[in-house]
């Protein structure tokens, strides 16, 4: 007589079946198959992905973290929301162009980040590994730091804890210098602000936690050549460049019309 | 999900190299543990530490996080960082983080001793 339970899979499958859903594949270069209206996709086509290892600046472990009743929300619900609709959280002025589908291992989003002095500034990220608590960002070549952000939730006593964590160095000297003349400010206030949006989402008022860690106060000096990848520099260079293409394009519209 | 019992024990080599063995799962609930580990083995005159991951199960991107920040605290000591016991799909992930580019990978830990100088 033949048994027809179902068993559960052994855990090294278990194992198994999460990795090969919950990392990215493994890329040498980062590839943009679609560039959304409105993006810009100069500082990411053909980018290596950068961890803090390959960064130049100081390394940082910034932990933000925002509380709702765990009665509003699961954390796994938690994130499930925020991985479909992240771009909506994000403080006002900065575009996230993610896929439709919402954010999957592998996936790769542009975004538009207003700098101090309202520098316009076009990035990307790829989504490094997402399961049903966390999921994380990982950055390219070029991108202001090196690094990755986590974003996860869990329970504790009573409450879905909201958690961003990001592990960075600046990527080179000139944004070393941005992060240290009001650059950190303003990203402890980007990630504060999307903490509160994302409560809010849940009709929940909390403060966001805050704790910062130089987990290594170094600065890897031979990484001072990644200011070759500066999207600061580049995105500004395509800003300056604008009523050139503008003209260029007035051309080539009057040439197809003659 | 209960969290799998990981473990790290840590064993003495050489007089300058240590061998980290890893059992269970490397997640960001798992940064005591890994921290006291590298305590224990980082002791006067160690220059290599060794991480052996045969017995890993499962290790998420919180888990990479706490690698890099062991490192950079094995570099501050001048220690180099050594692996083996890889997985394919974990020798993927170190290649896709660059993780590969700081830490010493090898198939098997007499690989890694010889590389070490240990052997």
């Amino acid at each position: 007589m033949s048994d027809e339970r179902s068993e559960a899979p052994a855990p090294e499958q278990q194992a198994a079946g999460r990795e090969a859903t919950n990392w990215a594949k493994s890329v040498s270069r980062l590839n943009v198959s679609e560039v959304p209206a409105g993006a810009v996709n100069i500082n990411v086509e053909g980018r290596r992905l950068t961890s803090p290892i390959q960064g130049f600046g100081k390394m940082w472990q910034k932990t933000y973290q925002v509380r709702i009743p765990a009665d509003r929300v699961s954390n796994t619900d938690l994130i499930a929301a925020w991985k479909q609709r992240f771009p909506d959280f994000w403080p006002e002025g900065n575009h996230f162009y993610g896929p439709l589908t919402g954010i999957e291992p592998g996936e790769v989003a542009l975004l538009d980040m207003v700098l101090p002095g309202r520098m316009k500034l076009s990035t990307g990220v790829m989504v490094l590994y997402a399961d049903e608590e966390s999921f994380t960002l990982m950055t390219p070549q070029g991108h202001m730091f090196a690094g990755w952000i986590t974003f996860s939730a869990t329970v504790v006593d009573g409450h879905t804890v909201a958690q961003v964590q990001v592990l960075m160095r600046a990527s080179d000297p000139i944004f070393e210098l941005g992060l240290s003349l009001g650059g950190h400010r303003q990203e402890d206030r980007f990630w504060q602000q999307t903490l509160t949006r994302l409560a809010g989402h849940f009709d929940h008022e909390a403060d966001v936690d805050t704790q910062v860690v130089c987990v290594d106060k170094k600065r890897q000096w031979s990484r001072w050549r990644n200011v070759w990848h500066s999207s600061a520099i580049r995105s500004t260079l395509y800003t300056l460049g604008a009523p050139g293409r503008a003209v260029k394009r007035l051309f080539k519209r009057g040439g197809a019309v003659a | 999900m209960p969290e799998a019992a990981t473990t790290f024990d840590v064993r003495e080599v050489s007089e300058e190299t240590r061998v980290i063995d890893i059992k269970g799962d490397i997640t960001a609930q798992s940064e005591d543990v890994l921290m006291d580990a590298y305590g224990r083995a980082s002791g006067h005159g160690v220059k290599v530490i060794v991480l052996n991951f045969s017995g890993l199960d499962y290790m998420n991107s919180g888990g990479i996080g706490l690698l890099v920040t062991l490192l950079v605290r094995a570099q501050r000591q001048r220690q180099r960082m050594l692996a083996y016991g890889l997985s394919e799909h974990y020798r993927q992930i170190f290649e896709l983080t660059r993780l590969d580019e700081a830490v010493g990978i090898h198939d098997a830990e007499g690989d890694a001793l010889a590389a070490a100088g240990a052997s």
